[in-house]
């Protein structure tokens, strides 16, 4: 059964399909908090890829950027996740539309 | 056989619950989901044999990121839904190109010939071993710099969540 | 007797304040000019004219004392390859004479208009464009090329423009003031062409080179020269057929008609004639052609004047007939006869229109002579005044216009053009008898005024007295005439009489006095007895009507040019501006304004929006990315296809 042998390729559809998850999630949630959620698969799709071709490639640097990764996403949610909170003590809402305040 | 098994259980069940994040319209779910998820992603990284990256992806992701998550939760009102109003023509639209994307990812050749490990792995040395010694020699400044980002963003994210709401009404009148 | 004028001044400074002076007077009324009425304004100003015209007077006596001509370097002003025009100007025999004809005219009108502008709103503003005039007419007649003749030339006609359109509430006079710039331009034109011509031919501009290198040049291209430079000098002298203008030039302020309309700007062109006569006098024909045209627009200008009631419009037709007069001088080579002609023309027509200021403002700007008459009782100064510059107008010895005109008739009678001589012999019996007309009309008889309820009044006494040098030079400057012929002849050539003449001089004399004073006396007698000879008994009659309305050219020239121009420019606004022009500069800018309204939503600030366009931009890129990716392996594979 050697068709079902596990390349490379798989992980990379299997990241490109999370990826694209995410992508859909940015697009089309409205919620600020659904926004960093999709971020966060976004970021993990990315990691996926990267660990694949780390080992497939017998070489340690997709896994480091995976690790810096990792270490971006975590200070990213600190940060943003105060800045969301100040928002929402102010406005009330988590709605990506409230942001707005130019008329456009 | 069993990494074969293992590959498309854990890929079945990622994919099903990031979709359940970005469908479902309560927030409490959604973020359930995305710890799931993550924890399944980390299932992933154990079967590529980078065992240290699966241990971080579980305590980072799964014990501090999605505990923010959840402690911030507790500053919202999640029983409060976010009016969610789109054109079905632009996500019919958007999802098309990205179908359209992933079959061209999907289908482009992989030119691996070339490629040469910059720092290889090494047979019969565990994988947190490994990655130490690159990490602290080759990657010594990124991570170095990575740990006082870290830092500023916790400083940061403390500051703004503890900030008197009056305070900064107080200079909204100012202007 | 010896003197030198250098003892006291450098001569180029004389030169420079001659020209420059009436600049700082412009630019000084200038700064003022939007300001109400200064006394200061004017009585500065006109000093400043009077300093030009002490330097003239000074550069006068340097010249006539035996002194060489002055030539100044300014600056360089164009110097593009091989051509380089300075700021060059002379002052030779020729530019003195029209510096102190010029200065002399500017300052009395300067000093006369302080009182007849005293009540106006734009007296500031007037004396602005009165001194711009003096400093062109000043740079036209020094400049030492043509070029600077040239902008001098463009110079008058502007302030000719600003000048008619002065009381541009009006709309008569801003449509006269754009009449004569329009034709103006028309002959400038033909000017211009004929400088071009002088370049193409010769690669200069400086008089002195033209002169010396026009004798090789083919003659052919000389009368082609002549003739484009007559044309520029038609429209400046309004001649037939560019002569409608000056008629209607009248609308402007009268001390302007005395200064621009008869004294100084509608000579130019005789001026260009007598300065560039190296050229004119090669090419004969053409001198010919401009002596017939000169004798018929004598004829045609005296003849309207007969039956116009418009005071002004009767001297401005004397003045065209008067300059036809020196255009025969200048086209059959007497060039100091018709210099000598502008000379006194200059000083008896100014006083004449300067005259008809004052009857003007007694009559409260009523024009119409038939409504004046016994005006003397009230106004003897101003009738003293216009009675002698008439006089010297219809020939009269021993008044300046005798001499001149005179000589003009022998030049005719002795190059044996006897119909030009027959021509301009009646037309000195039409002058005399339409000035004496006006005169006898507006002075003597009936006091008609009354009936219209009009009080006039003598003007200031210093307007009186500002008129009286030109009157004294009215009466005697034609005794100067061996003197100015002297004078003059240093650089102008001398004309010869014939022997034959000499012995019929006598007789000539007599049969032209003898038509000027019937004239007079015609003139004297009908409007005597009965007032309005012709008024009443030829009204009806054909040619009383044709004369009236002046030939009908301007209607003709209203119906052949204007009418189909307008036609013309309707069809061109309504179906090539609007529908081509204007809808495409329309059309850039709704594209851009449609742009920015449909791409607007981009920038509002709202997130999920720029989160939407930053995914349709990544997928171009990556798009983009791998049909690149394609591209290359695609091209690889033909590659390996050639090579195989």
């Amino acid at each position: 059964m050697g068709s079902m042998i596990i390349s490379l390729e798989h992980y990379l559809l299997l990241s490109s399909i999370l990826f694209f998850i995410g992508l859909y999630g940015v697009i089309v949630r409205k919620n600020l908090l659904m926004l960093f959620f999709a971020t966060e698969i976004m970021l993990n799709a990315v990691n996926v890829g990267l660990v694949a071709i780390s080992n497939y490639y017998g070489d340690l640097t997709g896994q480091m950027f995976a690790f810096f990764i990792i270490a971006i996403a975590a200070s990213e949610v600190a940060i943003g996740l105060g800045l969301l909170v100040i928002w929402f003590k102010r406005h009330n809402t988590v709605d990506l539309d409230s942001l707005q305040s130019m008329k456009g | 056989m069993f990494e074969t098994i293992a590959f498309y259980t854990f890929a079945f069940l990622i994919i099903s619950s990031f979709l359940v994040v970005v469908t479902s319209k309560n927030a409490l779910y959604s973020m359930s989901a995305l710890a799931s998820g993550m924890i399944f992603i980390s299932g992933l990284f154990f079967l590529l044999n980078a065992d240290f990256l699966g241990v971080v992806q579980l305590i980072v992701y799964t014990g501090a990121v999605i505990a923010l998550y959840a402690f911030a939760m507790i500053f919202f009102d999640t029983a409060k839904n976010v009016i969610e109003v789109n054109s079905k023509k632009m996500i019919f639209l958007l999802t098309s190109i990205s179908a359209i994307l992933v079959v061209f990812i999907m289908t482009a050749p992989i030119n691996s010939d070339a490629i040469q490990a910059l720092y290889p792995i090494h047979q019969g040395v565990g994988n947190t071993q490994d990655v130490g010694m690159v990490l602290f020699t080759k990657y010594l400044v990124p991570f170095e710099l990575a740990a006082v980002m870290l830092l500023v963003a916790m400083i940061g994210g403390i500051l703004m969540a503890g900030k008197k709401m009056d305070m900064l009404s107080d200079i909204e009148e100012t202007k | 007797m010896s003197f030198n004028i250098n003892e006291f001044i450098d001569t180029k400074t004389l030169l420079y304040v001659a020209l420059f002076s009436p600049l700082v007077s412009s630019l000084f009324a200038g700064i003022y000019g939007a300001s109400p009425k200064k006394i200061n304004v004017g009585v500065i100003s006109s000093l400043l004219i009077f300093l030009s015209f002490l330097a003239s007077v000074g550069l006068f006596l340097h010249l006539y004392f035996g002194g060489s001509v002055v030539n100044v370097m300014m600056m360089d002003w164009i110097s593009a390859g091989d051509l380089k025009v300075p700021f060059g100007f002379v002052a030779d025999h020729v530019s003195v004479t029209m510096m102190l004809v010029v200065t002399l005219v500017s300052t009395v009108v300067h000093f006369y208009s302080i009182g007849y502008m005293e009540k106006d709103k734009g007296f500031n503003r007037f004396f602005s464009y009165l001194s711009a005039f003096v400093f062109s007419m000043m740079f036209l007649v020094m400049s030492d090329n043509f070029l600077g003749l040239f902008i001098g030339w463009e110079g008058v006609g502007l302030c000719s423009w600003l000048l008619i359109g002065f009381w541009y509430e009006k709309e008569s006079a801003t449509w006269a003031a754009n009449e004569a710039f329009i034709m103006n331009r028309i002959a400038d034109l033909g000017m211009l062409i004929g400088i071009f011509m002088i370049y193409w031919t010769m690669g200069t501009l400086q008089y002195d080179e033209v002169f010396a290198k026009i004798s090789s040049v083919p003659v052919d291209v000389v009368t082609m020269i002549a003739i484009f430079l007559f044309i520029g000098a038609m429209g400046k002298s309004a001649q037939f057929p560019l002569h409608t203008w000056l008629a209607d030039a009248m609308e402007g302020p009268t001390p302007v008609s005395a200064l621009i309309h008869a004294a100084t700007m509608v000579t130019a062109g005789v001026y260009l004639v007598i300065r560039a006569n190296e050229i004119f006098s090669l090419v004969p024909e053409v001198g010919f052609f401009i002596a017939s045209l000169g004798a018929f627009v004598a004829l045609f200008a005296a003849t309207m004047a007969l039956v116009n009631r418009d005071i002004k419009r009767v001297i401005a037709y004397s003045t065209l007939s008067q300059l036809g007069y020196m255009f025969v001088a200048g086209g059959l080579g007497a060039y100091w006869i018709a210099l000598f002609h502008l000379v006194t023309h200059a000083f008896f027509k100014a006083l004449l229109f300067l005259g008809a200021g004052n009857v003007m403002h007694a009559m409260e700007d009523e024009l119409n002579i038939m409504k004046m008459g016994g005006l003397r009782k009230v106004m003897l100064g101003t009738a003293i005044l216009m009675l002698i510059a008439s006089v010297a107008l219809s020939g009269i010895y021993p008044f300046a216009g005798f001499f001149s005109k005179d000589k003009i008739l022998e030049v005719a009678f002795d190059t044996q053009h006897y119909i030009l001589w027959g021509t301009l012999w009646l037309t000195a019996g039409l002058t005399a008898f339409y000035s004496f007309r006006v005169v006898m009309l507006v002075f003597f008889g009936s006091s008609r005024y009354k009936d219209f309820g009009i009080h006039p009044h003598e003007a200031h006494g210093f307007m009186l007295w500002a008129m009286t040098p030109l009157a004294v030079l009215a009466i005697v400057a034609g005794l100067f005439e061996h003197q100015f012929v002297e004078f003059v002849t240093k650089i102008l050539p001398a004309y010869s009489f014939s022997e034959q003449i000499h012995e019929t001089i006598g007789q000539l004399v007599i049969v032209t006095t003898s038509i000027a004073v019937t004239g007079i006396v015609i003139a004297v007698f009908s409007n005597m007895f009965r007032e309005g000879l012709f008024s009443n008994a030829f009204r009806g009659n054909f040619f009383y009507k044709l004369l009236d309305n002046q030939y009908y050219i301007p209607k003709i020239y209203d119906e052949v040019f204007s009418k189909p121009y307008r036609e013309l420019s309707e069809l061109f606004w309504k179906s090539i501006d609007l529908k081509i022009v204007d809808a495409t500069v329309d059309g850039i800018g709704k594209c851009l304004l449609s742009t920015g309204e449909n791409t607007r939503e981009m920038q509002s600030g709202n997130l999920s929006l720029m989160l939407r366009w930053m995914t349709i931009g990544l997928t171009i890129l990556l798009l983009s990315a791998i049909g690149y990716t394609y591209a290359d392996s695609i091209l690889t594979l033909l590659q390996q296809g050639v090579a195989h």
